[in-house]
């Protein structure tokens, strides 16, 4: 009894210190970005202002006056919002087909959507500058970011629905059919309310995913399309440590993604774990 | 029906958005640059500009490698992305003579004269300037005077490199956060292999041989490889081969650096007491020991607005420019851009500003980008030629490993020469 004891209290003391441990580990990074946010260029660099140091809001209002951040972020917003609802727009039909009305082809088509997103973005660019810039005319366009952004998050999409869809028993969708329903009607009053968790936390991730995008939407955009991520691109420097600015060009960015990540976690949680031992 | 009416007007919707910005009659020029200080401080002082000639300009900020893939897919499918482009001294003459970027045509007042040679040069090709130098470097030694007089030595313009490694001994005091030597040692054809490149070229190696074939495997590598490996790994800062111009800026202004031998510009980040400065060491063979490179405007083949592009460059880099920025309450004479004209180091504030002015100026001035019978292509740190950062990319990486113990200089010398090999070779050069 007595070693039974000792060993739930020390699980009570050490598992959560090592889950602590741990999430501040993970936690330091952003902390130190949002830290030095608030320090000038000059300071940020110094060791001796590590903690210690006079706050600015110089970069924010350098970020603001002089890097329009505004527009980027309305960009960013506009985007994501935009990608993440077409794209379920298309996935839950899909998904729904797959789950509940499979033929021979479905587990090939769904590998096949899968393997899309292994083929490197890099092989592509040159096509698609060309076809975006010279034949459609799209380059640069809220169209485009949106389009693509909603293409390759697609199979992701379509995966996710598809692995809730198929924890939903048939004989409802069934028993619905029997009622009367159509297919909008299967859809509307069956599979939306019972997969309503699973729909959100497909959307939340998307959307997130969209948000951090960088490689397209910092390639096929200039001025009138540009998102976060390209703002943050722009800050890089090879010659000069503009670390402050840098950092609050980070944390803008990425302020209102972990605002909603931090609302939205148990969503978010049982999304990244979609497929796990239930 | 409805649903594709829908996503129709969408996409027409949002397509429209990209055309109707520019559609109010104004000219408006889209501009890429890199993200540095000079070209900062440039969108703030180019609000005149926009006020004076209602000209609308927009800022495209991108990393150096993210602005070159850009710039170059734009160019490749026919630009039209950007008015004006900033690029180096690496892809100016290149790009010129493949058409990719129109000559640049400059007034009478401009005064093209005043552009010093070395930089009019190295952005031109067959006599053609296509790209307007913004702001120009080379390198030299910085060092700290009260570490070198404590410890009894001294740095000379030109010192032999056996000195800088002697000097740099003096100063090394690990045990006390100073380390005698911070030089590059992160790969990349920008990174270590500019530093190494001119460090080769003092002990009078070279890229390639007059063929155009890979020359790593001379005595000369050899011999500058073995010393750079020797000086960087036994006094410098411990993981050297992550280490580039950034980081050694962050160490040195904490300190911790007796030497460093870098871009000019670095002089005017230095924020410690008691710098100096001396022009770049060598091992007999001064010629190409000290790197040049400049970034430049450009206006790409395809811009729309050709005219206006050319009229901004020529502001841009003009001597009034250069007094718009000394004069601007915002930044002052430390911060002009230099390294471009001959009449900017002439100016009393500037020399009082910028006491490595004399330096650079000498730098710059002793830099021999042109071609000669040691190297038979143009660039200093560099060869101006379409292959080269792949090759510089692949050796940077040996090298770093010889720095690193993960394979001996000979090995990494034997690796590279195999790599550059199979790539011009496969470029057709021979």
């Amino acid at each position: 009894m007595a070693i039974v004891a000792t060993t739930s209290r020390f699980s009570k003391i050490a598992w959560p210190t090592l889950a602590w441990v741990v999430a501040l580990i993970f936690f330091f990074p952003i902390f130190y970005m949002v830290l030095t946010s608030f320090k000038t260029d000059a300071d940020a660099v110094k060791p001796e202002f590590l903690f210690s140091f006079t706050p600015t809001l110089e970069n924010y209002a350098n970020m603001t006056e002089n890097y329009d951040y505004w527009r980027f972020a309305t960009n960013s917003v506009i985007t994501s919002v935009l990608a993440t609802l077409f794209a379920l727009a298309v996935g839950v039909p899909c998904a729904y087909a797959m789950a509940f009305n499979p033929s021979r082809a479905t587990k090939d088509v769904l590998m096949w959507m899968l393997s899309t997103k292994m083929l490197p973005a890099a092989a592509v660019l040159y096509p698609m500058t060309f076809l975006t810039k010279n034949v459609f005319g799209v380059f640069d366009t809220h169209f485009l970011v949106i389009l693509v952004l909603c293409l390759i998050n697609l199979p992701i999409v379509i995966w996710m629905l598809f692995t809730y869809f198929k924890d939903i028993p048939k004989d409802i969708i069934e028993a619905g059919k029997m009622d009367g329903l159509t297919t909008w009607g299967e859809v509307k009053e069956i599979l939306i309310p019972l997969a309503w968790g699973g729909i959100v936390s497909t959307a939340l991730l998307t959307f997130i995913f969209c948000w951090n995008e960088a490689y397209w939407t910092v390639r096929l955009t200039t001025i009138d399309a540009a998102t976060l991520s390209k703002l943050i691109e722009g800050n890089r420097a090879p010659e000069g440590l503009f670390f402050g600015r840098l950092s609050a060009v980070s944390t803008a960015a990425v302020g209102p993604i972990i605002v909603l990540g931090w609302f939205c976690q148990k969503q978010l949680v049982s999304g990244l774990t979609f497929g796990a031992v239930k | 029906m409805s649903i594709k009416k829908t996503l129709l007007t969408t996409a027409v919707g949002f397509s429209l958005t990209a055309g109707a910005a520019a559609a109010d009659g104004h000219t408006e020029l889209t501009i890429a640059i890199v993200n540095n200080g000079h070209m900062i401080n440039m969108q703030t002082v180019a609000e005149a500009y926009t006020e004076e000639t209602g000209v609308q300009l927009n800022w495209v900020s991108l990393e150096e490698g993210v602005l070159r893939e850009q710039v170059t897919s734009d160019t490749a499918t026919g630009g039209g992305q950007y008015d004006i482009i900033n690029i180096g001294m690496q892809e100016a003459p290149i790009w010129g003579a493949a058409g990719w970027i129109e000559p640049l045509e400059l007034s009478d007042d401009y005064d093209v004269g005043d552009l010093l040679p070395a930089m009019a040069n190295g952005l031109s090709a067959d006599g053609t300037l296509y790209a307007a130098p913004f702001y120009g470097e080379s390198s030299m030694v910085m060092y700290r005077k009260d570490l070198t007089d404590a410890a009894g030595v001294t740095i000379a313009d030109n010192d032999s490199w056996d000195n800088v490694m002697a000097a740099a001994a003096a100063m090394h005091d690990p045990d006390n956060g100073v380390y005698g030597a911070c030089l590059r040692g992160k790969p990349g054809w920008g990174d270590n292999m500019a530093f190494v490149t001119t460090m080769v070229n003092s002990f009078g190696g070279a890229w390639f041989d007059a063929d155009m074939r890979p020359a790593l495997d001379t005595e000369e590598w050899n011999a500058a490889i073995n010393f750079y490996v020797e000086l960087l790994g036994t006094y410098g800062p411990p993981g050297s081969e992550g280490n580039s111009f950034n980081e050694i800026l962050a160490l040195y202004n904490e300190g911790k650096c007796g030497l460093w031998i870098d871009a000019t510009i670095a002089a005017s980040f230095l924020e410690v007491d008691g710098v100096a400065y001396a022009q770049s060491p060598n091992a007999g063979n001064p010629v190409g020991a000290n790197w040049l490179w400049a970034w430049a405007m450009a206006v790409p083949t395809g811009s729309p607005n050709s005219e206006a592009a050319h009229a901004f460059i020529e502001w841009a880099t003009s001597k009034e420019y250069i007094q718009a920025v000394g004069n601007h309450p915002d930044f002052g004479w430390g911060s002009v851009p230099t390294g471009t004209r001959a009449s900017t180091y002439e100016i009393a504030e500037f020399q009082a500003a910028a006491p490595f002015a004399a330096a650079e100026m000498a730098a710059i001035e002793s830099a021999a980008p042109a071609a000669t019978d040691l190297k038979p292509y143009v660039g200093v740190q560099f060869a101006a030629i379409p292959e080269f950062p792949e090759v510089g990319t692949a050796v940077a990486q040996e090298i770093a490993a010889a720095l690193s113990g993960a394979k001996t200089v000979e090995e990494a010398l034997e690796a590279s020469q195999a790599a550059a090999d199979a790539i011009m070779s496969e470029a057709g050069y021979y």
